[in-house]
């Protein structure tokens, strides 16, 4: 059994359909990417998984039980942390308090204040931060910033979408290796890139997406190697 | 009346304008609060100030013969923040709630609601107090011992005089200030509130029930108002259904003044109103010859507010800019 299941999903924004009918999976342990091309529906899928959106038809399964239905708040406390679009920092709360309040569901102060202190170890930019507001922050850092806020809660599952959006090539490579550590101490990972030949390299499988549907599909290797994944995705050769 | 006549009642003056301003304040946080979490000018706000009132008038009358006047009213505080709180949440929970989760992108509608809300409120606690008590023309308690000068003790400074029901509105209003800049900034459920007002999607992703957190924030708003509304009976002592509204629409000015969300803002708000107003009503008759009394104040504090607003749009200290009281 997956870890998660997406069954065939119809997803709208009122009369516009952004979704038609997308099945995947992701298996624990994996890096699984997403890749597309812009308004190819891949925050939406996010969106739908985390909760953010309902799908109008088809499931989503978490270990085996459906949670299309619950509220995002609600999925979240099932360990799916969702790292939105555009990184959606909470631009009044200061640095520290944006990372308490990704653990808001969490009771045990001290555990709060040991999940503080890895984030700052994993981000120490962040630290030299802690007390300015997030809205001050620059891009790269509030990318570091909704990352950290995103494992305040420990997930299993992490969806992450554009981490590497208007970033300089050295934060790029930076978000990339924190998303390969994390993957390497267990965290399970669904990725969404316009960056497809990096998200390639790193990703165990691939799903590529066009305009509401899934079109290809497999190991990252294979699908990179791809005439036209190689065309349409990484730039010609 | 010579200039140093009119300087000496200078500093009373201001002093009953801290009173007033204070009330406002309370009542104002009300409204900033809200609009806050929801983007809506909750205007049934005003009638849950006035339900803090009446409320109050019912502890002193039924709790009022021959009891220490002070604990009563501590009691009277407290039921009537319960009572105004559970008020407000319901509003939200049967008025408000229902619209949202329609979804509509109208912002009308919320605010006509609002103001219906706000009729039904009115004519609601007229007839409770009607078929109460026959009547709605409700009156505070008069204590000889709220009425006591605190400053004669020390020789009136400045010919100030300042009676215990005064000082309680000050202290009482500090507290409540003091406490929600504590809940606001230093405990969990006001981050969740901030982050609610900042990006609610967002919150939801945290684990945040949205739902849970707008309950919260009106119950707080509605028995911060509770509270106003008894300190106004207190010292104005009259008190009707209809009572809300001037009030009210002063609170909500306040807030805008002050940067509507900031919530800093509307307690600076609310205190310049309370100036204004009552500096307008001792001494506009003078500035203008005796051709506007007191009556015109009002028209007076407006006029500066929409002055300092043509100037400010965005209010004295801007919107959201951050939520330290
Ligand atoms: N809030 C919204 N209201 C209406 N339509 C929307 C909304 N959000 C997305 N859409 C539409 O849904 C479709 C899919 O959008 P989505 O954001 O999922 O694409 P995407 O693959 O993430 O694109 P990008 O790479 O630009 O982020 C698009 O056609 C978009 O216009
Ligand atoms: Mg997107």
């Amino acid at each position: 059994m997956s870890l998660l299941e997406v069954k065939n999903i119809y997803t709208f924004y009122g009369q516009i359909q952004a979704l038609k009918g997308i099945s995947l999976e992701v298996n624990e342990g994996e890096i699984v990417t997403l890749i597309g091309s812009n308004g190819a529906g891949k925050s939406t899928t996010l969106r739908t998984i985390s909760g953010m959106n309902k799908p109008r038809r088809g499931e989503v399964l978490y270990q085996g039980k459906p949670i299309h239905k619950m509220p995002a708040n609600q999925i979240v406390a099932l360990g799916i942390s969702h790292v939105p679009e555009g990184r959606r920092i909470f631009p009044r709360l200061t640095v520290e308090e944006n990372l308490e309040i990704g653990a808001y569901l969490l009771n045990d102060s001290k555990l709060v204040q040991e999940r503080k202190e890895r984030a700052f170890g994993l981000f120490p930019r962040l630290a030299e931060r802690r007390t300015q507001k997030g809205g001050t922050l620059s891009g790269g850092e509030q990318q570091m910033l909704a990352i950290g806020r995103a494992l305040m809660q420990d997930p299993k599952l992490l969806l992450m979408d554009e981490p590497s959006m208007g970033l300089a090539p050295v934060l790029v490579d930076f978000i990339f290796e924190i998303i390969q550590k994390l993957n390497q101490e267990g965290k399970t990972i669904l990725l969404v890139e316009q960056n497809a030949r990096l998200a390639l390299e790193i990703a165990h499988r691939g799903y590529v997406l066009q305009t509401g549907k899934l079109t290809m599909q497999g190991p990252a290797k294979e699908l990179a190697a791809k005439p036209e994944v190689q065309e349409a995705y990484l730039g010609g050769h | 009346m010579s200039i140093a006549e009119l300087l000496s009642i200078l500093p009373q003056t201001l002093l009953e304008g801290l009173l007033l301003g204070f009330v406002y304040a309370m009542v104002a946080l009300g409204y900033t609060m809200v609009y806050g979490v929801l983007g809506l000018i909750n205007f049934a706000h005003s009638e849950i100030f006035m339900i803090g009132a009446v409320t109050g008038i019912e502890v002193f009358r039924y709790l009022g013969n021959g009891g220490n006047p002070y604990l009563i009213l501590l009691l009277a505080f407290i039921v009537a923040a319960a009572v105004s709180g559970t008020v407000a949440v319901l509003v939200e929970r049967l008025a408000y709630r229902p619209l949202r989760r329609r979804g509509s992108k109208n912002v009308l509608v919320p605010l006509i609601t609002a103001i219906g809300v706000s009729f039904l409120l009115q004519d609601l606690v007229r007839a409770i107090e009607a078929l109460w008590h026959n009547e709605f023309n409700l009156q505070y308690p008069s204590y000889d011992t709220f009425n006591y000068d605190v400053l004669s003790k020390l020789g009136s400074p400045l010919g100030l005089t300042l009676a215990v029901k005064g000082l309680i509105v000050i202290l009482v209003s500090i507290l409540m200030l003091a406490g929600l800049n504590y809940l606001v900034n230093r405990t969990k459920l006001g981050k969740a509130i901030r982050a609610v007002a900042q990006d609610m999607s967002t919150a939801g992703l945290m684990g945040i029930n949205p739902d849970v957190i707008i309950s919260r924030t009106f119950l707080i708003g509605g028995s911060l108002a509770g509270v106003a509304g008894v300190l106004f009976g207190l010292v104005y002592t009259n008190v009707t259904p209809y009572s809300g509204f001037q009030p009210g629409i002063k609170a909500f000015t306040a807030a805008v003044l002050g940067g509507i969300g900031n919530i800093p803002g509307a307690v600076a708000g609310g205190l310049v109103l309370g100036e204004l107003e009552t500096l307008g009503g001792t001494y506009l008759g003078f500035l203008t010859g005796g051709n506007f009394g007191s009556e015109y104040a009002q028209v007076l504090a407006f006029l500066i507010l929409i002055l300092i607003l043509l100037f400010r749009p965005q209010g004295l200290f801007g919107q959201n800019v951050s939520e330290k009281v």
